[in-house]
């Protein structure tokens, strides 16, 4: 039977550490909504998804009241609208229009965000993933709650260069449109290689279209856990360092199983994946930086930051592994710089460059996260920076991403405030040598030969 | 058997497990287990109890001891047995 030092060892994760369930997000399959009528497509898309989640941000408050453990979002996840959208869409706005049902929708249903207004085009673009690329500086402009993404290439197709270029232009656009709000639109923008179908964290989600009608996918947290497990250990070896953080990942990826099996079965709707992801807030304590510390850096982007995040991330995924029946999203340690105070320390001390985060992005779980650069940064130079990300991410096989914001109107030196869970970030300078002729010259970047798997 | 782990953390006075059983044994809730250490002149206790035969919602419970916990000056917590059971089970 349970004892009560186990009692008091999990309140206290939960109490003074932030352990929680930070999303539980509702797949919802749209490919039924087709339709060659905006008006009748619309309708469709906001009927299934209301019919769908109406119980959903009850049914999480019930489960978090009845095991005292937070479960900080509700969110949904849709098919790629790029393929939804493409029968009745012929501009820009008819695609925005589109987003404007599911920030409607989401406000009906109370969940903070949704995600899918995205776009999958690592090979190429359709006229209608076109179309809604274009769309998504109106889109995200119009709406508060929706979140966007594109997926630009693979291991298996190469990088779509063509889509990199058209990108860095859409999201200094972005910036532009929200330029009152600090350029907020861009941290619910988000691009992608090897984007996976399953990923529950914001902005990146989507219902992958080999996923089933509706899916509950879970991503779990909990910084602090690991933080504070790592402070008993001070001084050990590597051996024993490794040894906490698995066991720890363990313990906190069964409670993101226990979640995701009670909203299953209370929502009637399939469990998918647990995402264990060690993903920071800008709470103090809750913090991945500070856990690179603990192991042994002055701050984050010490030299040592790169193997620290990489064990880090590797000891993560071995322990939470065995806890969950099925592992999948993004799984691993985030990085994002506003989103973590121990990162934002780091910048401001100078300790973290853009480069160095690009280091690190080749060991953590996904890639260049909430960063805040000078608003007047070109677009060829973050098509550049897109693009080498994207490179990291098919040559290593593994999910990486670019969610970067260009301030307008601001430069390195000072601040952005986007408020709640997106935090504040101080603005990092950006590589000013140029990448035009490199950006500009179309086309797509081949796969890699260790593609060639068949 | 429906298992419920209840927690009462604060400062140690008179009558805690009193008033809680009192409240428990009036609302048909059977106590399985209790255990209790006093850590750092804080009062620590949990208890192991079966709702099955409570006609009251998880929900209203938990209020209602969260309540009582004011009144006393401890906190006072439930949860589902699972999560305990799932983090420190294989």
């Amino acid at each position: 039977m349970i004892n009560l030092f186990e009692v008091v060892e999990t309140n206290e994760m939960i109490t003074k550490e932030n352990l929680d369930v930070r999303t539980i997000t509702l797949g919802i399959s749209l490919l039924d909504c087709i339709d060659s009528d905006l008006a009748r497509l619309k309708d469709k898309i906001h009927h299934k998804i209301f019919e769908a989640a109406k119980n959903l941000v009850q049914t999480g408050e019930e489960i978090s009241r009845e095991f005292g453990i937070p479960i900080v979002n509700k969110r949904i996840s849709v098919t790629p609208v790029a393929l939804i959208g493409g029968a009745a869409c012929h501009s820009a706005e008819d695609f925005a229009s589109i987003a404007q049902t599911l920030d409607q929708t989401a406000k009906e249903v109370g969940v903070n965000f949704i995600g899918g207004y995205s776009a999958l085009v690592s090979k190429g673009m359709t006229e209608a993933d076109e179309l809604l690329i274009r769309s998504i500086p109106l889109a995200l402009s119009s709406t508060e709650r929706v979140c966007s993404s594109v997926n630009l290439g693979s291991t298996r197709t190469g990088i779509n260069m063509d889509a990199v270029k058209l990108m860095g232009e859409i999201v200094k656009q972005t910036a532009e449109y929200t330029k009152e709000e600090d350029s907020l639109g861009c941290a619910k923008l988000v691009v992608f290689c090897n984007a996976p179908d399953d990923n529950p964290f914001m902005a990146g989600a989507f219902h992958g279209v080999t996923e089933p009608d509706k899916v509950i996918n879970v991503g779990v947290s909990g910084p602090g856990v690991v933080k504070n497990a790592l402070s008993k250990v001070r001084g050990e070896n590597f051996e024993v360092l490794c040894e906490t953080i698995k066991k720890t990942a363990f313990k906190v990826t069964r409670v993101g199983q226990l979640v995701a099996q009670e909203a299953s079965a209370r929502l009637g709707v399939p469990f998918g994946i647990v995402d264990l992801s060690l993903a920071p807030t800008p709470a103090i304590g809750d913090s991945v930086a500070d856990i690179l510390c603990e192991i042994g850096l002055e701050y984050a982007g010490a030299p040592g930051s790169t193997a620290a995040l990489a064990l880090l991330n590797d000891q993560v995924k071995k322990g939470g592994v065995m806890a969950s029946s099925y592992v999948g999203g993004l799984s691993g340690a985030f990085i994002p710089v506003s989103e973590d105070q121990g990162m934002i320390d780091a910048v401001s001390a100078g300790a973290l460059s853009l480069e160095k985060l690009e280091a690190m992005t080749c060991v953590c779980s996904v890639g260049l996260d909430m960063i805040a650069i000078p608003g007047d940064t070109k677009e060829t130079t973050i098509s550049g920076i897109i693009a080498d990300e994207m490179a990291i991410g098919m040559v290593n096989q593994k999910t990486t991403a670019v969610r970067i914001i260009p301030v307008i109107g601001k430069g390195v030196g000072e601040t952005v405030e986007f408020g709640g869970l997106l935090g504040y970030a101080p603005i990092m300078p950006v590589n000013s040598f140029s990448c035009d002729a490199f950006v500009n010259r179309g086309g797509r970047i081949p796969a890699p030969i260790h593609s060639f798997k068949n | 058997m429906n298992k419920t782990i209840i927690t009462v953390v604060g400062r140690d006075t008179v009558g805690i497990i009193a008033k809680v059983c009192t409240y428990l044994a009036e609302n048909r809730i059977n106590i399985l287990d209790i255990s209790q250490t006093i850590v750092q002149g804080y009062f620590n206790m949990m208890m192991i109890v079966d709702t099955v035969g409570m006609e009251k919602h998880f929900g209203e419970m938990a209020q209602e001891l969260h309540e009582l916990g004011n009144e006393i000056g401890v906190d006072i917590k439930c949860q589902k047995e699972e999560i305990f059971d799932k983090m420190h089970r294989i």
